[in-house]
């Protein structure tokens, strides 16, 4: 068996493991529900005073309204920046089962913002780190782990059981695909995103009459437009105050603050610089030509299902193989042959953002970002601007963060500027720290 | 003469001068559209010809940008047809995917 067939199966088994313990916690609870007529007090002294103080503010509903918190099955998709902060309100307030699918590992440079996860505990899959903290913080509430990454063939399994779900991902066929099968599964979505400063929020779905991902964006937005948090960056509290808001939509979903006769669908927008703002824009609503929740949908079950709704071809992703191998060196060759030698007779470009630059480099370095160069037009004068001794017999070796950029860039400088002697470092700066010098910053 | 607001969040201020909010007296004689101000937008206040595709495409606001009229979104409103007021405030905002 392929190394590839093994780990799809391991895949395969963590998932069954996950929905044999999720059945078995619901048979269990579903055999004795708690119902707040037929007991004088339906919930334990110890929840009583857990609960007492958000059970006091009218707007919960008092004991009612706790009692629909205990009883709600909530997934929340994914365990990063917006599901750390969102994970322990959530579990704080008494929701009875909360499931969390990411199969993603703790890495150090998540911990500004994930903070339910700790340094002790890099390397850990984010899902059970979560887990260990929400049981400490309350042993109430069953939580269930699904290690696995979310895609057509099992995403229904999972949702399945559920009665809400947050969507806490990081990329455009994530999103599309939750908001399609949650639509089928008829689930209401909290959805919230955001990036460098900023934060979006909105509830999708609400109650299979709302609008869904795809009536808001019938058309994927192209893929060079997308920036995530490893490239954009992300202050740690911008993307925590959104999260900690999905987790108030929820508490209020659960608690029918809204109903079908208020729900106005809406999108809110967090700016925090250079002043904190919080705006409420009004959106549009279902849309009957919608391909998901419209009136005659083409994305059903059994077409995300079958592989027919390809949401990796829908999305498109940004083309870097735009070099051949005689134009790429390794970051073993450029220490050997370039990087190593005494007398340097070759320019070396990092085509980062300054800002990037500025944090860590190599010695005697030129840095001309990739986005200025594209704006030069081929013209050798404007790029003598920044390097005085290029010309077009140059030996230049390119490299960025990850080797993406530079491929770009060295498509540029042979294309438009007629350097004829270009070569891209693959794998980037970072590939240089990992294989070769370890004591450089990497951020 | 139509006087608006126009503000460009999300991020999209980095083609409009890293500046996101402006107020602008836009000359015109007659009905001043959404479409009119993307021209305009377009002409005017784009400084890099390179950075209009961020915006516009197919002759309309970019896939992946919400255009609010007035915070509303401009769907309720009309999209390109709308007719701009005095005192109308006009955004957009990059669609965020992170998380
Ligand atoms: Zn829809």
């Amino acid at each position: 068996m392929s190394q590839e067939e093994l780990l799809k199966q391991i895949e395969q088994l963590k998932l069954e493991n996950s929905q044999l313990r999720n059945e078995l916690h619901l048979t269990s609870t579903k055999a004795k529900p708690t119902d707040s007529d037929s007991n004088e007090y339906p919930l334990t002294l110890e929840e009583y005073h857990r609960y007492g103080r958000q059970m006091i503010v009218e707007e919960t509903g008092g004991v009612k309204g706790q009692i629909k918190l205990k009883n709600a099955r909530v997934l929340v998709i994914g365990a990063g920046g917006l599901g750390c902060p969102s994970l322990p309100y959530l579990a704080g307030a008494g929701i009875g089962t909360i499931g969390i699918v990411d199969n993603d590992t703790i890495d150090t440079s998540n911990l500004h913002r994930q903070i339910l996860h700790d340094s002790e505990h890099v390397g850990m899959l984010k899902c059970e780190s979560a887990k260990r903290y929400l049981n400490k913080l309350n042993p109430n509430v069953n939580v269930i782990t699904y290690p696995v990454r979310l895609d057509n063939t099992n995403a229904f399994e999972i949702f399945k059981g559920y009665d809400l779900v947050l969507d806490c991902t990081d990329t455009p066929i994530t999103r599309y695909l939750v908001s399609d099968v949650a639509v089928n599964l008829g689930l209401t979505i909290v959805s919230a995103s955001g990036v460098r400063t900023e934060g979006q929020l909105s509830i999708l779905n609400f109650k299979n009459i709302g609008p869904c991902y795809r009536c808001f964006y019938p058309v994927p937005p192209s893929p060079n437009s997308v920036s995530s948090c490893s490239e954009g960056g992300v202050i740690g509290p911008c993307i925590g105050l959104v999260g900690i808001m999905m987790a108030i939509e929820t508490i209020k979903i659960i608690l029918d603050i809204y109903n079908e006769e208020n729900f106005e669908p809406f999108l809110m927008q967090y700016s925090a610089f250079p002043k904190q703002t919080m705006r409420t824009f009004r959106m549009r609503g279902r849309k009957a030509d919608c391909k998901c929740c419209g009136s005659n949908p083409s994305i059903t079950k059994e077409t995300i299902e079958s592989g027919q709704i390809n949401y990796r071809e829908f999305c498109g992703s940004c083309n870097y193989d735009v070099c051949t191998a005689e134009e790429r060196i390794t970051v073993q060759d450029f220490e050997n042959n370039y990087h190593k030698i005494e007398k340097k007779n070759y320019l070396l470009l990092d085509v980062r953002p300054p800002h990037h630059f500025k944090i860590s480099h190599l010695p005697d370095t030129f840095n001309v970002p990739v986005k200025t160069l594209r704006n030069m037009d081929g013209s050798i004068e404007e790029l003598q601007k920044y390097i005085p001794e290029v010309n077009k017999d140059s030996e230049i070796i390119v490299m960025c963060r990850f080797g993406n950029d530079s491929r770009l860039a060295t498509r540029l400088l042979k294309d438009d500027f007629k350097i004829t002697n270009v070569k891209d470092v693959a794998g980037g700066f970072f590939k240089y720290i990992d294989d070769i010098d370890q004591t450089l910053p990497k951020y | 003469m139509v006087k608006l607001r126009v503000e460009f969040l999300g991020g999209l201020d980095v083609v409009f001068n890293k500046q996101r909010t402006y107020d602008l007296d836009i000359p015109s004689s007659g009905a001043f559209t959404i479409k009119d101000l993307l021209d305009y937008l377009v002409d005017k206040m784009i400084d890099n010809p390179k950075d209009v595709e961020v915006f516009i495409e197919d002759g309309t606001v970019r896939p992946g940008i919400i255009t609010l009229i007035n915070d509303a979104d401009w769907e309720l409103e009309g999209e390109l047809e709308y007719e701009i007021e005095d005192g109308d405030v006009i955004s957009f905002t990059s669609t965020l995917h992170g998380g």
